[in-house]
């Protein structure tokens, strides 16, 4: 934060926040774009890929250095940045290398200095520590507010019975947070590890985010030690979420981003009727319209995130901030395969698989905690 | 460091200007809709407090770094504060005319000093020529130290109650763009007469005049800007460019007139439908909300992103970046917006809506021209593509 009592409205990056998207975007042009299709196309997660994002240290940025980390201070704008970065690469393995990140943050942010002492060292070291966050469950109507899944307070700590979907690195995640309705109490966060008895995981397939290992966590009657209730029962569950539909907005400009940059060139050098597409009004407006809306989608997200890193009232800039950005990010996608023409609906350009992508913008919620 | 909040200077002047808003033009808002012609005085009133420094100051910078919010930013703060009072009475503020911004942006010293301080209006528009502003018919011819003015113009904003007019003319058709310059002409110069007062849908406080040249003679120095007549390519993309650059420090105050006239459309529909229990908690996921709750949550959205587009415009400019492009994506996002917006706060309030008692219809009258006038919606668009593209005006028609 800076010192200033009074800020002016400005929209220039730290140095610091420079410095780390230049590496971010470096990262994602040599090390996403290229693995990501290929990836989805075999249907396999990469996990020498996830492996490989340890070098980029990002679950340690925010970790206090007596704890191993690298004691920068907890910037949600700069968590934005760093994911709208990897987005540009590829939304799947973005939101797979910062789900350990999102955690360390949601910990960070609501969990107790003994968990926080507990459960951030192993982050700091050179391998990649698979971390998520299970909030999603299998309704139509899913509210985060009306959870199913339940956690009943016994001698021993607590059990939990429920179903999540959509958890992100669901099969390998070593570290759970698992979002559940306490009874009598009200939303509560736990912390899981490991695959405890009554704990089911299984593989999910969607049309999109096939890299991320998207999956269904089952839990029956789990026992879970008094320890794992994260932050000893005071679960800011709007907070969470608020925080956390940041970081999928900033998911959701990084991919559009790279539609934009991929439509771009191919309107330009693709012909039709003797002279580039791109000199028609309707392919050109459509190209427009596309950079139009990603600006006010990057602005509505900074938006959130600078007033949440100042300490300022955030709940509703990132409500609409997620709102804006499900519709027009979906709304780019279209747009990004309609352009391509027959040749956008072949997996041999990836804008078919942003279309599937960016479907999950609306739908995911708690798994990207800036 | 990124931050998106007003400074708390500009902040303030957009609260007190609400207050403005409020009790100085919005209760004349639907008297000189239904008086269309007639003049609102009551704005004097408004303009005189202005000239008293309510805007407060305009620039502020920061001691740390050196990012600015200056005069753009203060800009585009106040139409949108004085378009949630009224887009009409803004327009109507004596002084304060497209033709000032104008003078004061390239006048030398003596025009500004002649004229800066008269109520002037822009005359660009001809009955043939609208977007295609390179194209106008209007011709300027020199005869000794005088120029003769002949040609029609249509669409003059305040052209029937200013002082001076700011009139875009031909020293030589064939020569294209870059024989288009400015020329001052004060009103009751013999040859200049407004002929006509438009009857509008919208924006009625404002008056919309057309305005005849016929051998009309104004001094040689009335001319803005240079005489000359570029030769080259290069001179002559520069000398229609200098014109058109006058838009990209007009086009984001009227885009901020959109925000205004849309804030003021869903307070009101707020408040109407929180006396019928509808109301918003920013939680509940929109597919998981009433119809109305949804739209209402989309109206928001849509509202705060043009809104940003055009601070980021502003902030541009303050900071002597180039914003052309930001410029008109402020402009196209905010002019459909602000349409968008206001039309469907009609529709959600039903019968209230529609309804003269209150002043959602007119918000969806007056909203309309925002998306037309200082560029349309399509010249917009046409303006960022090319940018994106990297299309010249050739390519991309």
């Amino acid at each position: 934060m800076s010192n200033a009592a009074q800020p002016l409205f400005d929209l220039t990056p730290t140095d610091e926040q420079r410095m780390n998207r230049d590496t971010m975007q470096r990262f994602a042009a040599a090390e996403m774009r290229s693995q990501a299709k290929i990836a989805d196309e075999a249907d396999t997660t990469p996990v020498d890929f996830y492996a490989g994002t340890a070098a980029l240290g990002l679950a340690m940025l925010p970790i206090p250095e007596p704890l191993g980390g690298a004691g920068m201070s907890h910037s949600p704008t700069s968590n934005a940045l760093i994911m709208e970065d990897l987005a540009h690469g590829d939304l799947a393995l973005a939101l797979g290398a910062v789900s350990p990140l999102a955690f360390v943050n949601t910990l960070l942010d609501q969990g107790s200095d003994a968990q926080r002492e507990l459960y951030l060292p192993p982050f700091c070291s050179d391998q990649f520590l698979a971390a998520t966050t299970a909030l999603l469950e299998p309704r139509a109507t899913f509210e985060p507010t009306r959870l199913s899944t339940r956690a009943t307070a016994n001698a021993a700590g607590y059990t939990l019975s429920g179903t999540k979907t959509m958890v992100p690195l669901g099969l390998d995640a070593q570290l759970i947070m698992v979002i559940a309705q306490l009874e009598d109490q009200g939303p509560a966060a736990f912390l899981v590890e490991g695959t405890p008895q009554g704990m089911r995981r299984e593989p999910e397939s969607h049309m999109g985010l096939r890299t991320l290992q998207l999956a269904t966590l089952t839990f029956e009657e789990t026992q879970l030690p008094a320890s794992a209730l994260l932050g000893g029962g005071d679960f800011n569950l709007q907070r969470f979420l608020d925080l956390s539909r940041i970081g999928i907005c900033a998911l959701a400009v990084g991919t559009c981003q790279a539609i934009l940059d991929y439509v771009t060139p191919y309107v330009n050098e693709r012909q039709a009727f003797g002279e580039p597409i791109s000199h028609r009004q309707s392919v050109a407006f459509m190209v427009a319209d596309i950079a139009i809306e990603l600006e006010a989608m990057r602005l509505m997200t900074w938006r959130a995130a600078s007033r949440a890193e100042q300490g300022l009232d955030f709940h509703e800039q990132s409500y609409l901030a997620k709102l804006f950005c499900a519709e027009h990010a979906m709304r780019i996608a279209t747009d990004g395969v309609q352009l391509l023409g027959g040749h956008g609906f072949c997996r041999e350009h990836p804008v078919e698989m942003w279309y599937r992508n960016l479907r999950a913008i609306a739908i995911l919620d708690g798994v990207a905690s800036v | 460091m990124i931050n998106l909040e007003l400074s708390a200077q500009h902040q303030e002047t957009y609260n007190n200007l609400r207050l403005v808003a409020e009790h100085m033009m919005r209760p004349y808002s639907r008297k000189y809709d239904s008086e269309e012609h007639s003049t609102p005085v009551e704005m004097a009133e408004v303009a005189k407090l202005l000239d008293g420094g309510a805007a407060g100051a305009a620039t502020e910078k920061s001691s740390a770094d050196s990012v600015r919010n200056g005069a753009n930013l203060l800009a585009v703060t106040a139409y949108e504060a004085f378009c949630w009072g009224d887009v009409g009475l803004l327009l109507s503020m004596p002084g304060r005319g497209l033709g000032n911004a104008a003078i004061n942006a390239v006048g030398t010293p003596e025009q500004v000093q002649e004229f800066g301080k008269t109520y002037a209006a822009m005359c660009i528009t001809e009955p043939g020529t609208g977007s295609d502003s390179a194209n106008i018919s209007t011709t300027a011819v020199l005869d000794g130290e005088e120029w003769v003015l002949n040609g029609e113009k249509i669409y003059v904003t305040a052209g029937g109650r200013c002082d001076t007019l700011v009139v875009w003319a031909t020293l030589d058709k064939s020569q294209g763009k870059a024989a288009i310059k400015s020329f001052i002409v004060k009103k009751g110069t013999p040859g200049c007469e407004v002929t006509r007062l438009e009857r509008k849908m919208g924006i009625r406080a404002s008056d919309t005049a057309a305005i005849s040249f016929s051998d009309c003679r104004i001094p040689r120095k009335n001319l803005l800007g240079s005489e000359e007549v570029a030769s080259d390519e290069e001179g002559r993309k520069k000398a229609f460019g200098g014109v058109m650059q006058t838009f990209d420090n007009t086009r984001p105050p009227v885009a901020a007139m959109a925000i205004g006239v849309a804030r003021a459309a869903l307070d009101m529909t707020r408040e109407i439908l929180g006396r019928e229990d509808v109301t918003l908690d920013f939680a509940t996921k929109p597919c998981n909300s009433s119809a109305v709750q949804a739209e209402l949550y989309k109206m928001e959205a849509e509202w705060e992103g043009a809104k940003l587009l055009v601070q980021k415009a502003a902030w541009m400019a303050d900071n002597k970046l180039p914003n052309s492009m930001e410029a008109s994506m402020c402009k196209a996002k905010a002019g459909r917006m602000g349409n968008y917006v206001t039309l469907r706060c009609v529709e959600l309030c039903q019968s209230l809506g529609y309804s003269e008692n209150d002043l959602l219809e007119k918000f969806a009258r007056d909203s309309k021209i925002i998306d037309i006038f200082e560029g349309t919606q399509q010249i917009q668009q046409l303006i960022v593509a090319r940018r994106v593209l990297g299309k010249s005006s050739s390519e991309l028609k």
